[in-house]
């Protein structure tokens, strides 16, 4: 592998004219994942792009493997980038892709690399067609190839499960995760908080700027699971269901309304749980559960305050 | 597929060569730029023009009657109009429209010198040019004077003067501005279309002037309406082509991604 893979930001901060778009971070990444994460315009894509050299820092310091990414594209023999915008060659087969990465690298075998790094992101079987004729998910997966067809100790994806499905989301975590076990650095970002809920690993949380929280993935998702939520619940028998819900300690208001049952809960996973069984022990069928207090600002607003 | 197999890929991928990537051209860039150009929709706009243009020149052949109309209509129209269009759709399409739709960032990110993208790009902006326009225009010539003819000569060395300085100016607009047609046909329209009729001085810093003085050095007929000598065209399009293309991989060299936050 290319490079150590340390990536040190000391007091970054990024503005442009009165926005500040990055303010005052510091972190040290080191091999293994770590998801970004926060609302859009939190900062994420301008962090990635300073790490990848592609927008200087306003103040502070950040260096790639000790020497500053900006204005230096020899960065990119250690690292390698996803970018979230979905611009790849269309008319190029995801093989001429990848291989002209490597030629662009200048790797001794071109093809041998491509090929290696396309059996990775397991896209053999399409390799020969053009770009232009993948779904979201392949496209993601050829980006991620010709970002690794140089084998860098450092991966940077911005927003890599965007618009993919629920499957493909879970092999692009495995895959990241197998990264991570080589040792290699990979930093991803997402608004979706939920993808932390099946990842191992660092997260840090931005929230306008700042680097809101930052741990390990467990406290996290505790902190996400046992986060104060209000529902609305529909039943054949909202009243009785009502009832039987207030006597439960993780629950701590209910409203009847017409639309059906407000449920405060102040534990997520203990209600979600409960409520099941309290519907089936009373013989009570359940219409519907709604989330209604679901805004990723909140979420995140939550985390923040915690 | 296991871990094991990964790590084993990943050693045989370590092999490179050990030279940083050298050289002012990459023929990666050159080749990818020539087919995305070739790709995009507008690309019928520069194939379309040399049709017209040897249409209309094997129009005029069968009907016109001045002895000049090969100089005026192939000066005026051919290089004047047709070739610094076709310069402005292909340079500023092999590298602009690829910053504006974000697929240049799979050329950045790799050690590739900035330099070498630009250089390579408008290598790539100067083939299709002289293909789409030099070309045509030196059949043009041919049609209304015949192969050999100092004229059907002259357009043809005008052409490729115009085809290397204009694709160094609009690459080096297409770094400079999100508007690089725009600026592109304002400096064509007002700059060398009106100010250049009006005022001398502005025809020394003229593309168009280049190529019109570098045809007229062979052709030699007023009709071109050359205003410069060959000495200074010849001088001013070197110079003119350089300094566009270093700027340009300068900028290039500073290009950066806006976030989300913005």
């Amino acid at each position: 592998m290319n490079g150590t893979g340390l990536i040190e930001l000391s007091n970054v901060s990024r503005w442009y004219g009165n926005v500040v778009a990055v303010n005052d971070i510091s972190m040290s990444l080191g091999p293994g994942i770590t998801g970004l994460l926060g609302p859009n315009g939190a900062g994420k894509t301008t962090l990635l792009n300073m790490m990848a050299g592609f927008l200087p820092p306003s103040r502070g310091e950040l260096t790639v493997d000790g020497r500053p990414s900006w204005r230096n594209p020899e960065v990119f023999r250690t690292l390698g980038l996803v970018p979230e915008r979905d611009s790849v060659y269309g008319f190029l087969s995801g093989l001429d892709f990848v291989r002209s990465t490597a030629r662009l690298h200048r790797l001794a075998d071109p093809d041998a690399a491509a090929h290696r790094a396309i059996a990775i992101v397991e896209m053999a079987d399409a390799q020969d067609r053009r770009i232009a004729t993948y779904s979201k998910g392949m496209r993601q997966r050829i980006k991620v190839a010709a970002a690794l067809v140089h084998d860098p100790a450092i991966l940077l994806l911005d927003e890599p499960f965007n618009g993919m499905d629920p499957r493909q989301r879970l092999q692009m975590m495995d895959l990241l995760e197998q990264m991570a076990e080589q040792g290699r650095t990979i930093l991803f970002s997402s608004h979706i908080l939920e993808e932390v809920e099946r990842m191992s690993g660092t997260i840090e949380v931005m929230v306008g700027g700042r680097l809101a929280a930052s741990g390990d993935f467990r406290a996290i998702r505790r902190l996400m699971t046992s986060r104060p939520h209000v529902f609305l619940v529909r039943s054949s028998a909202d009243r009785e269901l009502g009832a039987a819900l207030i006597g439960r300690p993780a629950v701590t208001g209910v409203e009847l309304s017409p639309r059906g049952l407000q449920v405060r809960a102040a534990d997520f996973g203990t209600f979600t749980r409960e409520l099941a069984g309290l519907c089936r022990d009373g013989d009570i069928s359940l219409r519907e559960v709604l989330p209604s207090d679901e805004s990723l600002e909140s979420v995140f607003a939550y985390l923040v305050a915690s | 597929m296991s871990t094991t197999e990964s790590r084993e890929e990943g050693t045989a991928m370590r092999k490179r060569t050990a030279s940083p990537v050298p050289g002012m051209f990459n023929p990666v860039v050159f080749r990818i730029t020539l087919r995305a150009t070739l790709g995009r929709k507008r690309a019928f706009v520069f194939i379309l023009t040399p049709v017209l243009l040897l249409a209309i020149t094997a129009l005029l052949r069968a009907v016109a009657t001045s002895p000049a109309w090969p100089a005026e209509f192939l000066g005026d129209f051919g290089l004047s109009v047709v070739l610094p269009l076709t310069a402005l759709i292909i340079g500023t399409s092999a590298l602009g429209a690829e910053i504006d739709d974000g697929a240049v960032i799979h050329l950045l990110a790799t050690p590739v010198s900035r330099l070498s993208v630009v250089t390579s790009k408008f290598a790539a902006a100067v083939v299709l040019t002289l293909a789409f326009g030099a070309l045509p225009e030196f059949l043009a010539g041919a049609i209304a004077k015949g192969f050999t003819d100092r004229l059907t000569i002259g357009l043809l060395v005008g052409a490729i003067v115009a085809s290397v300085a204009y694709n160094a100016v609009f690459v080096l607009l297409s770094v400079l501005t999100t508007r690089a047609i725009a600026v592109g046909l304002l400096y064509l329209l007002v700059w060398e279309g009106l100010l250049g009729n009006f005022v001398g001085g502005v025809r020394v810093l003229s593309v168009g002037q280049y190529s019109v003085s570098a045809a007229n050095a062979i052709a030699k007929t007023s009709a071109l309406n050359a205003h410069l000598t060959t000495g200074t065209a010849t001088v001013m399009a070197v110079i003119v082509t350089i300094a566009s293309l270093a700027v340009a991989g300068r900028r290039l060299s500073s290009f950066s991604l806006k976030g989300d936050a913005v």
